[in-house]
């Protein structure tokens, strides 16, 4: 079931940002939390970056997603807009697919 | 859900076969940043009653990019609800047309559409990686869920990642 977990995580990412702008500054100026929570986006997207390249299922797999990957990041550092990076990594896998 | 790296986290860990539930705990871990933009956003905004309900849709990365790059109140406000706003109306339409469109494509590895989400995932970490401690945060987080994968259900992983956050920036210093 899709739809429970999806109005949860909904509500939750709503509830978040009503809690950033109504909450006394106090509750999120923790030295600790200041820490914490700019660091879970990276790491969280780190780690989404590694699992959805190098596994399929439960499984380490190296294949032409890793190629995309690379090419991606050279999109990257060349400061190619948000949609140019995303469209030559899915483009990098569709012609080594198409060649090899 | 409002907040583009939580929807494409949500959707990933379910097409990667996960549980839904892993799914949401990591888009809602994902939203958290949004809670320290609308700390920063409040005293900026001056927004109340029903208005902060619909505001609090708007906080993102960019509205709050574009709000705080303002040096006067008013025009962090209009920043702010012009970005928000056509945000929200492009994005929502573009993905009503990917929803649509994706159930006339054929096969979508030979688009390389399974390689389209760690492209974007990447493009959104980038910017978040100018300095030495987000960038071995970065890779020990990708080194600790790549081992766990093989261990662990899918999408869990990232929920072990998240916690690793937490001990790391709790521990005395």
């Amino acid at each position: 079931m899709i739809w429970g977990p999806l109005l949860v995580a909904s509500a939750a990412c709503y509830m978040i940002k009503l809690a950033g702008l109504s909450l006394p500054q106090r509750f999120l100026e923790g030295p600790r939390v200041q820490r914490i929570i700019p660091l879970l986006p990276v790491a969280l997207l780190a780690a989404l970056v590694a699992t959805q390249t190098f596994a399929t299922g439960r499984h380490l797999v190296l294949d032409v997603r890793a190629a995309a990957l690379a090419i991606a990041a050279v999109a990257v550092l060349l400061r190619a807009p948000f949609l140019v990076v995303v469209v030559a990594g899915a483009a990098t896998a569709a012609l080594l697919r198409l060649v090899l | 859900m409002f907040t583009g790296a939580s929807q494409f986290a949500f959707i990933g860990v379910i097409g990667a076969g996960g549980n839904p539930w892993a799914g949401a705990a990591t888009a809602a871990l994902l939203g958290s940043r949004n809670a320290l933009y609308g700390l920063r956003l409040s005293s900026l905004l001056g927004v109340r009653g029903p208005r902060r309900l619909v505001a609090s849709q708007l906080v993102l990365d960019e509205t709050t990019a574009m709000a705080i790059a303002r040096d006067k109140p008013e025009l962090s406000r209009f920043a702010f609800l012009a970005t928000g706003v056509a945000l929200f109306c492009l994005w929502n339409l573009g993905t009503l047309i990917g929803a649509l469109a994706t159930q006339a494509l054929p096969d979508p590895k030979a688009l390389g559409l399974d390689a389209a989400p760690p492209a974007a995932f990447l493009a959104l970490l980038a910017p978040r990686l100018r300095a030495r401690e987000p960038l071995a945060v970065a890779l020990a987080a990708a080194l600790i869920a790549l081992v766990a994968l093989p261990f662990v259900p899918s999408g869990v992983p990232l929920l072990i990642v998240a916690a690793a956050v937490v001990l790391y920036g709790i521990r005395p210093r």
